[in-house]
């Protein structure tokens, strides 16, 4: 961390291995190789900043928040609600009380569908997604649809994974009252123009809420700038401890959306007869909430933009062009999702070999990748596979790694020739 | 890499390119889907039984990993002319010696020739996440035995 000021400087520097350093993880070996870890969007590492932090807060300043008259509990108050005003300038909201905090991106997606979505939307609206949506951005709607009849439409993708802006337009209609999509996708890495579909998606009367999973550890991001009504990503994504997760909403919205959950931290007063709901955000979190998990994530967001969105989002691109290339060099190998202005995400297939054989032989190089559906199964079934390989590059990832995969590829055509 | 070859030795590469008694047959007593839902692995098995439920035919279809596919063509080989006990006791054994170092010592006996080939598939002990793939087929059989008879189709 000490390095930070430094790398600041210069707005083209950008000393991987220096950041590779400050994740311990990174040094150590799997089955006798050093570790290549190409799964951070199924799960990012941590900085040593993120593990010192949640270290710190349990071994030096812990105790319940805005409970205790107590030194300590005001400490961790400050410290949690601390991190509460990280994630507002990380993604440029307004207001603080814009941010509630929730246990993941899932829960934050389940709490828009079930308190907006039972008290805003009724039988016959519309909810728009696109065809290459996390499970966790399909199921909560079609709860929903279950539960009070809702509709649910889907903007395709075309060939190439990008979104089929004509599609989208012709499914965005008066019927339509949220338009809930990804601004990257898990599966492909296709980056959706979430400004220019927030933009229709009003002129159409319909509310925006954008899943920014993907999208905030890769991009800078700017709710405002989208003009999203909603906005979800997860903490250990991001660099930050998992179990925790983020819900941007508009104060208006919020305001006027009925609590999630019941319980304690979330009233002013409770009698028998009636309970007085807490301002938000603190209307939407119940209970004790992940206290070390939110200032684990306020590390990982000071640690981020300390290098800055803007240079790790450029050696990403820089090196997904390099492994793509690499890649598509390697004889039988496809990539599947090459949309234009892709972020960091290689999926493909290796002909005549199931991508489990390919995800197990290349663990015994010591290289860690996702085999399977990534949790998109219409994704999977658009591009007609069970199941592809994905690469996915995070901020630490380096052309030599990329190497290292390119090479054990070549091993797993060799064992399967 | 010694576990690695241990798991893609050439008879496993040759059974998941090859599978033997691959196909849905014409007419068949009993069959079960299964499926893997988290790696996608999916086979049907087709049994054929003759007389005293001895199994007279056993084939599948599918797709999945070299693993799966390699376990349920070996699967087809061993079970055919087993009794329905006997089929049962290869399964356990099987279980013991994928998931275990040493172990089946306290199983019904089987007949070495079989273990002996169901050998080469030991190696995924060393992979936590890939027994499953190849107990798959075996499972499946298993739900096909319990199954009631397909309709319609009878050997009688």
């Amino acid at each position: 961390m000490n390095a930070i000021p430094e790398r600041r400087a210069d707005v083209n520097f950008y000393d991987v291995e220096a950041i590779r350093r400050d994740f311990p993880i990174l040094s150590r070996t799997v089955h006798g190789k050093p570790l290549v870890f190409l799964d951070s969007a199924a799960s990012a590492q941590k900085p040593q900043a993120v593990i010192d932090a949640v270290t710190s807060c349990y071994a030096e300043e812990y105790a319940n928040i805005h409970r205790g008259v107590y030194f300590l509990s005001q400490l961790a108050t400050e410290k949690f609600e601390g991190a509460r005003k990280k994630v507002q300038r990380f993604l440029n909201a307004g207001e603080v009380r814009e941010i509630v905090f929730t246990r993941s991106a899932t829960e934050a997606i389940n709490l828009v569908a079930a308190s907006y979505g039972r008290k805003f939307l009724k039988r016959g609206d519309e909810v728009l997604l696109s065809e290459i949506e996390h499970h966790s951005n399909i199921v909560p709607w079609q709860m929903l649809r279950d539960e009070i009849g809702i509709e649910l439409k889907v903007a395709p993708v075309d060939e190439r994974g990008a979104l089929r802006m004509d599609r989208f337009r012709a499914l965005l209609t008066e019927r339509t009252k949220l338009v809930a999509v990804t601004q990257m996708s898990n599966a492909l890495g296709t980056v959706l123009p979430v400004v220019e579909m927030a933009r229709l998606a009003h002129e159409a009367g319909a509310r925006v809420l954008i899943d920014g999973c993907q999208a905030v550890p890769h991009m800078p991001v700017d709710v405002r700038a989208i003009d999203a009504d909603f906005y979800v990503f997860s903490g250990h994504k991001l660099y930050g401890p998992s179990g925790i997760g983020v819900l941007y909403g508009k104060a208006e919205l919020l305001e006027a959306m009925p609590p999630y959950q019941g319980g304690g931290d979330m009233i002013v007063s409770v009698s028998f007869e009636k309970s007085d709901y807490a301002p938000i955000p603190h209307k939407f979190e119940a209970g004790t909430p992940h206290i070390a998990g939110a200032i684990g994530l306020g590390a990982a967001i000071d640690y981020v933009t300390a290098i800055g969105l803007h240079r790790i989002s450029n050696h990403e691109h820089a090196l997904t062009t390099y492994a793509t290339e690499r890649l598509m060099g390697i004889d039988g190998v496809t990539l599947v999702g090459t949309a234009p202005g892709k972020g960091s995400i290689l999926s493909f297939t290796v002909e005549g070999v199931h991508p489990h054989d390919v995800g197990t032989i290349l663990d015994h190089h010591g290289i860690a990748v996702r085999a399977g559906h990534h949790c998109a199964q219409p994704v999977m079934d658009r591009f007609q596979v069970p199941a592809t390989v994905r690469a996915s590059l995070g901020m630490y990832n380096t052309e030599g790694e990329v190497d290292a995969l390119a090479a054990a590829l070549r091993k797993v055509r060799e064992i399967f020739a | 890499m010694s576990e690695l070859r241990d798991l893609y030795q050439e008879v496993i590469l040759d059974h998941a390119k090859r599978p033997r008694n691959f196909g849905r047959p014409e007419r068949f007593d009993h069959e079960a889907h299964g499926h893997n839902p988290l790696c996608g692995d999916k086979v049907d098995i087709f049994v054929i039984l003759g007389e005293g439920g001895t199994v007279e035919d056993v084939r599948f279809e599918g797709r999945g990993c070299a693993i799966s596919m390699a376990s349920a063509s070996l699967m087809t080989e061993l079970l055919k002319g087993k009794t329905e006990t006997e089929a049962r006791t290869l399964f356990e054994h099987f279980h013991e010696m994928v998931t275990h170092e040493a172990g089946g010592d306290a199983l019904p006996d089987a007949a070495p020739d079989d273990l002996e080939r169901l050998e080469v598939l030991a190696g995924v002990r060393q992979f936590p996440m890939r027994v499953k793939c190849a107990t798959l087929p075996w499972h499946t059989f298993n739900a096909a035995l319990a199954s009631e008879r397909a309709d319609g189709v009878t050997t009688e």
